[in-house]
């Protein structure tokens, strides 16, 4: 079942040095208790893609057009009033810095329960019952005691799962993840990744996951879009996108992680680069983006956009030559 | 939020250096409607301070035909209680509450900025001693301090300067202080220190120009509190003598003909208060053009 | 050995009569032309370690020493002309080089400051130094703020290898850098590594990219240093709980095989480094934890030899833990 359905969505900001075309075109959907991760590079537009669905955007100098649908409404015309409503409630977010998405004047359980107020209409004593119920939900231990405390009591890893508490406290539809263990040491980022997957298995919560990480990707998403400089250049489960990238752009992504090291001529190990540079966010012209870092490009990549298209089960790449079948 | 999806736009290859740094900060700035007019009000004081003189009658010069008349062709602004054509004051005035403004803020930045260089470069025993004696003189209202120095130097153009410069000294080195400490735990302060370079060359070459800034805004917003303590005190009787014409003496003669002469008052608080509000839009506009991320 | 430390303790206070333990009782050796990763989480103390032995900051005790020479307490003065075999290539390209400079005068600063060359010799070095890392001449009038990430990050290694030093400090030099940028900044590393034949000590919290640069590999927890060792063998044959941890918790960028990895899912938090945990310190968290490690301190030992070091009671000379099966 089709929970968003995000079509055309193209967000441009006005800045000094004229439009910036963050999102350019993107069209995707996201199924009920699915994990769909965003991926892509600093730049590729998936932040803006994410924060699109909420508008958390700058309202002065955000211009947004196409269609996003939730549950067959749409939001994008939708005034802030009745926009409040939908974030928090229908749709949430949990951003990176765990640090600064937490008010620290208050407790832990004021700040869950004040989301509950807000959107549940709960009474005091029963949203700080269903806070704790909330806390040990993300695994936070002795959640009656902790429940009390302000967040710079609390460690990062802790400080994360108490944003995703108060993030799934009025069970969203759909969860927006942006960057979320990127500022966690590893061995705290599996426990909280873990979170995720259990929220989803046990409450069916959607979540759109934005990462820059293949490994985060790999390890919990059901399906992946792949972006670069504002365009959906891959969309496909995840098993299948690993194995079977077509566009020449993932591959690159993929061969390029410390991982993917192969013995060069001499025998010392080399990654694959990338050659040259995102292009500038400042035009947008009628033609493959990534045509002059792709070995594959030809005239017509120049000259025209490649539009997404079938190419395998459920695999859609928007590329005039893309991979075959064996080529990772 | 305002910088989601632009903060890796890749640097294209346009011309460079520190002329088109200039010219982004410019272009930048001409954008903001209120710090243009800010800076509009500033320049047009800065050429009534300068060339208002060089054209308008001598400011001391009594016409005893005209003694407290209102506004006319001969006396544009009109006259004072001795005949003295008010227009020359107001430019002789603001001649004053230039090199007040001026001279105290940039007393104030000489002996403040290397203060706030070394107590934030060095901390040790020197930051807590000075920082003490800053809030010590800040816990007085910046015009009480300025009205007790000025008492204890004298009456003078003089006078009014070292007591503002000294008045707002402690800004200026808890500012400068403050930026200290932020730029010397950036890593190319770090760098500098690795490669084996001596505190002068990093104080002067790394911190400074890096405080430089904030330090300029100050500057800007600094202007204008001394006009206003330069026209108190002269206001007081603490400041410049009569008869030299301050918009603070200016004032005070006024206040004897608020009935009969009102614009005697009228023209030097609307020039006070242009004046002020010309620095201070002008030190908004560069705090945000220095750093975009304050704007709105 | 171009870098021996040994028995390196910083100490910091953090007021009311609290104290940091970021370094305790750390030793290690750099050999000519070695790679060495530097590993560790947040509250590691890498970065301490980086930093005392370029001294940046002033190790509590032990002793640093450089090409043989002891530096420990050498002056500042007595530092300087030292300096020139020593760089550091900080992680932040944003913060680490000077917004009121251009790229020149940041890479020909070292030149100048150790007068090694002047006039022409200056810019003919810098323009030559320039091109080795990949970055075309015309950008020597750019200021750093007209840069991207990566080649601020190029620059800031051409200021650090302009003096053709001994040794190379480089902490998380690629970490904010994006994927495709940081293969070509490793790429580079290792080529001028190669052609240089520098020393370095290269600091990461990420095992895959020091998987691919570095010769041997020192594991840090809390403070100390857990396990030591060849690259190729700590990841073939991690000995220490830790360091099976954390080599399990990095998801592989493979779906297939990431889903079917044994984890070992470590419990708590990294506990602080004002209040270490007595005995082994990783005991909080370690899932084969047993009571010998809670009161006594492990002591780095080679039991296997081949210079792979681990500091576990549980490594004996007939086994080694296995944490991945804790569960």
């Amino acid at each position: 079942m089709t929970l968003l359905e995000i079509k055309d969505l193209t967000v441009g900001f006005d800045t000094e040095d004229g439009l910036v075309h963050a999102v350019r075109g993107v069209s995707l959907d996201l199924a009920e208790g699915e994990i769909l991760a965003l991926c892509g590079e600093s730049g590729c537009g998936k932040s803006v893609t994410g924060m699109s669905i909420p508008r958390l955007l700058p309202p002065d100098s955000t211009r947004l057009s196409g269609s996003i649908r939730l549950d067959g409404r749409e939001l994008t015309g939708l005034p802030e009033a009745e926009l409040r409503r939908v974030r928090g409630k229908d749709v949430s977010v949990v951003f990176q810095e765990p640090m600064t998405s937490l008010n620290p004047s208050f407790t832990v359980g004021y700040q869950i329960g004040e989301v509950l107020r807000r959107h549940e209409k709960l009474s005091w004593k029963a949203a700080r019952a269903r806070a704790v119920d909330l806390l040990r939900l993300v695994g936070i231990p002795a959640p009656e005691r902790r429940i009390n405390e302000y967040p710079h009591q609390l460690s990062g890893g802790m400080r994360q799962r108490v944003v995703i508490a108060i993030a799934v406290a009025c069970s969203p539809r759909v969860l927006i993840a942006d960057e979320p263990t990127t500022a966690l040491d590893v061995t705290i980022q599996a426990g909280v990744l873990d979170v995720f997957r259990d929220l989803r298995d046990r409450l069916g919560t959607a979540i759109i996951l934005i990462t820059h990480d293949l490994g985060v990707v790999a390890d919990i998403a059901d399906r992946a879009v792949v972006m670069y400089a504002g365009r959906a250049v891959e969309q496909a489960p995840v098993g299948e996108l690993f194995a079977r990238p077509r566009h020449p752009y993932t591959l690159g992504l993929m061969k390029a992680l410390p991982t993917a090291a192969a013995a060069g001529a001499d025998g010392r190990l080399r990654l694959a680069e990338i050659p040259g540079m995102l292009p500038s966010s400042l035009s947008d012209p009628a033609a493959c983006l990534f045509h002059d870092r792709c070995p594959r490009a030809k005239d017509d990549c120049v000259t025209a956009v490649p539009e997404l298209a079938a190419s395998g089960p459920g695999h859609l790449a928007a590329c005039f030559y893309p991979l075959e079948d064996g080529s990772r | 939020m305002a910088e989601l999806g632009v903060k890796e736009t890749v640097a294209p290859v346009v011309s460079s250096g520190r002329a088109d740094r200039r010219r982004r900060l410019w272009r930048r700035f001409r954008r903001r409607p209120l710090p243009m007019v800010g800076l509009v009000l500033v320049v047009a004081f800065l050429l009534l301070a300068l060339v208002g003189p060089l054209v308008t009658p001598d400011p001391s010069l009594q016409d005893y035909n005209a003694t407290l008349a209102p506004p006319s062709p001969a006396h544009p602004l009109g006259a004072d209680d001795l005949g003295r054509d008010v227009l020359a004051r107001i430019a002789s005035g603001a001649q004053i509450s230039l090199q007040a403004g001026v001279l105290s803020t940039l007393l104030a930045m000489v002996i403040g900025i290397p203060i706030g260089l070394v107590a934030g470069y060095y901390r040790r025993w020197l930051d807590p001693v000075v920082m003490r004696m800053v809030d010590v003189v800040l816990a007085f209202p910046f015009l009480v301090f300025a009205v007790g120095l000025a008492a204890i130097i004298g009456p003078s153009l003089r006078g009014v300067v070292f007591a503002l410069g000294f008045a707002q000294l402690p800004a200026v080195i808890r500012i400068t202080r403050g930026e200290v400490l932020a730029v010397r735990e950036m890593d190319y302060v770090m760098a500098a220190v690795a490669d084996g370079a001596g505190d002068g060359h990093i104080l002067f070459r790394y911190i400074l120009p890096n405080c430089a800034n904030p330090l300029i805004v100050q500057a800007t917003v600094a202007i204008p509190t001394a006009i206003i303590g330069e026209a108190t005190l002269s206001f007081l009787g603490l400041g410049v003598q009569p008869p030299t014409p301050s918009w603070g003496v200016m004032l005070t003669i006024a206040q004897q003909y608020l009935d009969q002469a009102p614009w005697l008052a009228i023209w030097p608080g609307v020039m006070i208060a242009l004046a002020t509000l010309g620095f201070n839009l002008l030190g908004d506009g560069l705090r945000d053009v220095f750093d975009p991320r304050s704007a709105r | 050995m171009i870098l021996r430390v040994d028995n390196l303790v910083k100490h910091y206070g953090a007021g009311r009569g609290a104290v940091v333990h970021a370094a305790d009782g750390v030793s290690l050796e750099i050999a000519q032309g070695e790679v060495l990763g530097l590993v560790g989480e947040s509250g590691s103390g890498k970065s301490t370690v980086g930093k005392c032995v370029l001294r940046l900051t002033e190790p509590t005790s032990g002793t640093i020493e450089l090409d043989g020479r002891d530096i420990t307490h050498l002056s500042r003065r007595a530092l300087r002309p030292l300096r020139r075999d020593v760089h550091m290539v900080f992680q932040d390209p944003y913060s680490s080089l000077n917004p009121r400079f251009t790229i020149e005068q940041i890479v020909a600063e070292p030149l100048r400051r150790h007068g090694v060359a002047k006039g022409g010799e200056v810019s003919r070095r810098v323009t030559a130094m320039m091109e080795r890392v990949g970055l075309p001449r015309q950008m020597l009038a750019r200021f750093p703020h007209e840069l991207s990430g990566g080649q601020r990050q190029r620059v800031g290694l051409a200021r650090a290898l302009i003096l053709e030093p001994k040794l190379v400090v480089a902490d998380e030099p690629v970490s904010a850098l994006d994927v495709s940028v940081q293969a070509s900044v490793l790429n580079l590393i290792t080529d001028l590594q190669r052609d240089m034949g520098f020393s370095c000590l290269f600091i990461t919290h990420d095992l895959s990219v020091v998987r691919f640069l570095a010769d041997r590999i020192a594991v840090m927890y809390l403070g100390e240093i857990v396990e030591t060792g060849p690259t190729d063998q700590i990841f073939a044959e991690p000995r220490h709980p830790y360091t099976q941890a954390l080599l399990s918790a990095a998801p592989v960028p493979d779906p297939v095989e990431q889903r079917q990895r044994r984890r070992v899912v470590l419990g708590g938090e990294i506990p602080s480094p004002l209040d270490p945990p007595p005995g082994c310190r990783f005991h909080t968290r370690c899932p084969l934890a047993q009571d010998v490690c809670r009161t006594a301190v492990p002591a780095l030992r080679d039991p296997y030899g081949g210079r792979h070091t681990v500091a576990c009671h549980l490594v004996t000379d007939e086994k080694i833990p296995d944490a991945t099966a804790a569960h």
